[in-house]
C-alpha cells in the first residue's frame, strides 16, 4: 500500500480549471461528518480513483438534501435546503450524481425534479456493480470467497426505489456465500433510522427496531452484514453491539468490502 | 332443426310456462319487485352518501398513464397479484373472490327470473353450456365454502387453541371489526347454502315435474346432492326447498349490498377504483407543497414572476392535515377500501417492536372520523356549525363544520411519531392503499401549523437551517478529504 495522497477535487476547482467530470459525488451529511460513514466515503472514493472515474464533490457548497426535515414534516427547512442545493447544482450544470446514501439518492432522484432539479442519479452500489460488470475494476484474490455474508436492504434503496439486485451482484463478484435474512428484498425490515427517527428518541415500545434487525442478521450465522446506507450501518452495528456480538459479526458497506478484498 | 324452428319451440315453451305458472309466479314476482325496490332505494342513498363522504377530502388530480392504471387494475385488483405474497391465504381468498365473480352469472339469471316470472331463463338458450357454467359455479362455491370455514376457524378457533394470528388480535380489532369479519363470513355461508338448496331441489324436481322444471343436465355438485338428500320428497316440499334457496341467496345479496357501506367488506367494490386511482409517481416522492416552495423562493430572491405567492391573510395559513377535510379524496377512499387484513401492520417495524403505531388503525380511524362527521352533517344540528359562521350559514355543510374535534382525537402523536417512513405498509397492501401519506400529512400539520412535534427534532431543524447539516458539527464538510491516502 503506497502512501500517495488521493486528491479529491471540488466542482468549483474543476470548473475554475475549465474541466469536466463524469460524476458529482454527493457525499451527504453522514458521509461527511460521521466517523463510521466517512470510512465508506473514502472507500468509495478509492474505488472510483482506481477505476479511473473522473468525479468531484461539492465540498463546503454541499448541504443536507433536506430528507429528514421533509419526513419529519418540516417543509420549510426542506425547501430552503433543497432550493439552495438545486441552485448550486444547476450553476455547475451537473448532469450525473452518484451518492453512497440512499436517502440522498431518493431525494435527489425523486423529489428535486418537482423543484427544478433534474439529474441522472445513481446509488454507489449501482455504479460499483457497473464497474465490476465492465471490468473497470476487478476482484483480486478471494478474501470473501465462500464466506457467509448477509445483506441488509435499506428501505430507500430497496422498497422505495426497487434496487435489490445490484448490491447482491457485488457480493457475487466477491464470491461470497450470500445468506438471506428472514425478511429481505420487498419485505426487508427497516433498521429503524428512517423518517428522521435517527435524530430522536424512540417512541415507547417493547424493543428497538435495530435490535430486532440485528437478531435477524445474527440468525443467519453470517460473520458479515453488508449494508448500503450510512444510517443502517450505525443502526445495525449498534444492534449487534447490544447483543454483544460485535467481535464476531462486522457490519460493512459494500464499497468497504471491495476495498478490503483488493487491499487498496 | 333450423334456428327458426328452435325459436318457435322455445316461444311455445315460454307461453306454456307463463300460463301454467301464472298465479304462483306472479306472487313471487310481486314479492321480488317489492324487495328489489326497497333494497335498491336504500342502497342508492347509502352509496350516494359514500360518494359524498369520499369527497369530503380535497380535490386531487390523479396523474399518470391510464394504460398503467388499467394494467394495475388487471394485475392487482382482478389478478390479486399482491395477495400472492402469502400463498395459502391468497389461494383461499381467490376461491371466494372467483366464486363471487362467477356467481354473478347465476345472480343475473335470478334477477331476470325474478322480474319476468321465468324459471332458469338462460337454460334453454345455453343448453350444454348452461350445465357447464352452473357446474363451474358449484365447484367454486364448494371451494369458497371450504375457504370460508377455514377463515372462520382461523379467526375464532385458533385464539381458543392458544395459537392466534397476531394481526387479527391487535387492539384496533376489538369489538365491531371482529364481529364485522364474522358476519361477512356467515353471510358467505348463507350465499353458498342458498345456491345448493336451490340447485339440489331443482335437479330432483326436473324428474318429478318435468313440465315445469326443464332439463338442465346434471350439475357437478347438486346433481349428486339432490338425489342423495331429497330423493322421494313430495313435490310441494321440493318446491319449498327450491324457493327457500332462491330467496336465501337473493335476500343475502340484498342485505350484503346494504351492509357493505358500513363494513370493511366494501373492498369488494372499492378495490377496483382504489387500485386504478392509486398514485403512479415514485414511492419516494412526497407531494411537493408549491405554496411553501414559492414562499421560500421569494425569500431567497428566486421567485419567477407570475408564480403564485402565498396569500397574505390575517389567519395563519394551515398546512398538512388536521382533519379529514385536509386529506385528499383518495386518502378517504383508501380508508373505505381497507378490509382490515392487517398486512400493513404486520410488516410495520414500529408495530413489530411494540410501538403504538398501526397503519391499519390509522386507516380505520380516518374512516371512523369521516363517518362521525358525516352523521353529524346528516343530522343538520346547528350546534355543529362553527360559532363564527352560525349567523350567516344557510345550512350545515363541510365548509362551516366544526365539532371541536379532529383526526388527532383518533390518532395520537405517539403513533405518528413512531413511523420510519420505510414503506413496508405501502408495499404490503393488496389493494394499493397508502397508509404513509396521511401519517406524513399529520406530521406536516403538527410541525408547520402548530410548531409542535418531538422536542428532539428541534436541534436537528436548527442545525439544518443554520449549518446546512443534520448535525451541528464545527468541522468542514470536506475535512475527510485531507486524510485520504491510497
Amino acid at each position: 500500500m503506497s502512501e500517495e495522497t488521493i486528491k479529491i477535487k471540488t466542482l468549483s476547482e474543476v470548473h475554475a480549471a475549465g474541466e469536466k467530470v463524469d460524476y458529482l459525488f454527493w457525499v451527504g451529511c453522514a458521509g461527511s461528518f460521521d466517523a463510521r460513514a466517512q470510512k465508506v466515503t473514502k472507500a468509495f472514493s478509492k474505488i472510483m480513483h482506481h477505476a479511473g472515474i473522473s468525479f468531484a464533490i461539492l465540498g463546503t457548497e454541499e448541504s443536507c438534501t433536506g430528507d429528514p426535515a421533509r419526513r419529519a414534516g418540516n417543509e420549510f427547512v426542506f425547501q430552503m435546503l433543497a432550493l439552495q442545493n438545486i441552485e448550486t447544482l444547476n450553476s455547475y450544470e451537473v448532469k450525473r450524481v452518484v451518492t453512497a446514501c440512499p436517502h440522498c439518492f431518493n431525494t435527489l432522484k425523486n423529489e428535486y425534479p418537482a423543484l427544478g432539479g433534474q439529474y441522472e442519479v445513481i446509488h454507489h452500489t449501482q455504479l460499483l456493480n457497473e464497474l465490476l460488470a465492465s471490468n473497470k475494476i476487478t476482484v483480486e484474490g478471494g478474501k470473501f470467497a465462500g464466506k457467509k455474508i448477509t445483506y441488509h436492504d435499506s428501505c430507500y434503496l430497496g422498497r422505495v426505489n426497487g434496487v435489490y439486485e445490484a448490491p447482491r451482484e457485488i457480493l457475487e463478484y466477491l464470491d461470497a456465500n450470500l445468506v438471506e435474512m428472514k425478511r429481505c428484498r420487498t419485505k426487508g425490515l427497516c433498521c429503524g433510522a428512517g423518517g428522521a427517527q435517527m435524530f430522536k428518541e424512540d417512541e415507547p415500545g417493547d424493543k428497538r427496531i435495530n435490535i430486532e434487525r440485528a437478531e435477524e442478521a445474527l440468525d443467519t450465522d453470517a460473520s458479515i452484514v453488508a449494508a448500503n446506507c450510512p444510517f443502517c450501518l450505525t443502526m445495525v452495528s449498534d444492534g449487534i453491539k447490544a447483543k454483544e456480538k460485535q467481535d464476531d459479526v462486522m457490519v460493512y458497506d459494500l464499497a468497504e468490502l471491495i476495498v478490503q478484498n483488493n487491499n487498496w | 332443426m333450423t334456428l327458426s324452428q328452435k325459436f318457435v319451440i322455445l316461444r311455445k315453451q315460454d307461453i306454456f310456462y307463463k300460463n301454467t305458472f301464472h298465479f304462483q309466479m306472479s306472487l313471487n314476482q310481486i314479492a321480488f319487485i317489492i324487495v328489489f325496490i326497497v333494497c335498491f332505494s336504500i342502497a342508492a342513498r347509502q352509496y350516494r352518501r359514500l360518494y359524498r363522504n369520499i369527497h369530503f377530502g380535497k380535490e386531487e388530480k390523479i396523474e399518470g398513464s391510464e394504460g398503467q392504471r388499467w394494467k394495475n387494475v388487471l394485475l392487482v385488483a382482478f389478478g390479486q397479484k399482491k395477495m400472492f405474497k402469502r400463498l395459502l391465504p391468497a389461494v383461499l381468498h381467490f376461491f371466494i373472490y372467483f366464486a363471487f365473480v362467477i356467481t354473478q352469472i347465476e345472480l343475473i339469471e335470478i334477477f331476470v327470473d325474478g322480474f319476468t316470472g321465468h324459471h332458469r331463463i338462460f337454460a334453454p338458450y345455453l343448453g350444454g353450456f348452461y350445465t357447464f357454467i352452473i357446474s363451474f359455479i358449484e365447484i367454486l362455491s364448494v371451494l369458497a365454502l371450504i375457504a370460508t370455514i377455514i377463515f372462520l376457524a382461523r379467526r375464532n378457533l385458533l385464539p381458543l387453541m392458544g395459537k392466534p394470528i397476531s394481526r387479527f388480535q391487535k387492539t384496533e380489532m376489538n369489538g365491531w371489526p371482529k364481529l364485522d369479519a364474522n358476519l361477512i363470513l356467515l353471510g358467505e355461508l348463507a350465499l353458498v347454502t342458498g345456491i345448493f338448496l336451490m340447485n339440489s331441489a331443482d335437479i330432483v324436481l326436473q324428474d318429478v315435474d318435468p313440465a315445469h322444471y326443464h332439463k338442465t343436465g346434471s350439475f357437478a355438485i347438486s346433481g349428486f346432492l339432490g338425489p342423495l338428500l331429497l330423493d322421494a320428497w313430495p313435490r310441494e316440499a321440493l318446491v319449498l326447498v327450491e324457493r327457500t334457496g332462491w330467496w336465501l341467496h337473493l335476500i343475502t345479496v340484498f342485505l350484503f349490498i346494504n351492509y357493505l357501506p358500513k363494513s370493511k367488506h366494501l373492498h369488494i367494490f372499492l378495490a377496483f377504483p382504489n387500485v386504478f386511482f392509486s398514485k403512479l409517481q415514485p414511492r419516494g416522492e412526497m407531494d411537493n407543497m408549491p405554496e411553501i416552495m414559492n414562499e421560500v423562493k421569494s425569500m431567497m430572491g428566486l421567485l419567477v414572476e407570475g408564480a403564485a405567492e402565498m396569500e397574505m391573510t390575517d389567519d395563519f395559513p394551515e398546512f398538512g392535515a388536521k382533519d379529514i377535510f385536509d386529506l385528499s379524496w383518495k386518502n378517504i377512499m383508501d380508508a373505505y377500501s381497507c378490509t382490515e387484513c392487517g398486512r400493513c401492520t404486520d410488516n410495520c417495524p414500529a408495530n413489530l417492536t411494540g410501538k403504538k403505531l398501526s397503519p391499519r388503525k390509522v386507516l380505520m380511524d380516518i374512516r371512523d372520523r369521516v363517518e362521525e362527521v358525516a352523521n353529524n352533517i346528516d343530522s343538520q344540528y346547528d350546534h355543529f356549525i362553527a360559532e363564527d359562521k352560525r349567523k350567516t350559514a344557510q345550512r350545515l355543510d363541510p365548509s362551516n363544520y366544526d365539532d371541536q374535534k379532529s383526526l388527532f382525537d383518533y390518532i395520537s402523536r405517539e403513533e405518528i411519531h413512531a413511523c420510519t417512513t420505510c414503506n413496508a405498509c405501502v408495499e404490503a397492501c393488496p389493494v394499493m392503499i397508502n397508509p404513509l401519506e396521511p401519517i406524513l400529512k399529520l406530521r406536516r400539520y403538527e410541525i408547520l401549523s402548530e410548531s409542535a412535534g418531538p422536542a428532539d427534532w428541534t436541534p436537528m431543524f436548527n442545525s439544518m437551517e443554520n449549518s446546512g447539516s443534520v448535525w451541528a458539527i464545527p468541522d468542514d464538510r470536506d475535512a475527510w478529504t485531507k486524510q485520504l491516502t491510497e
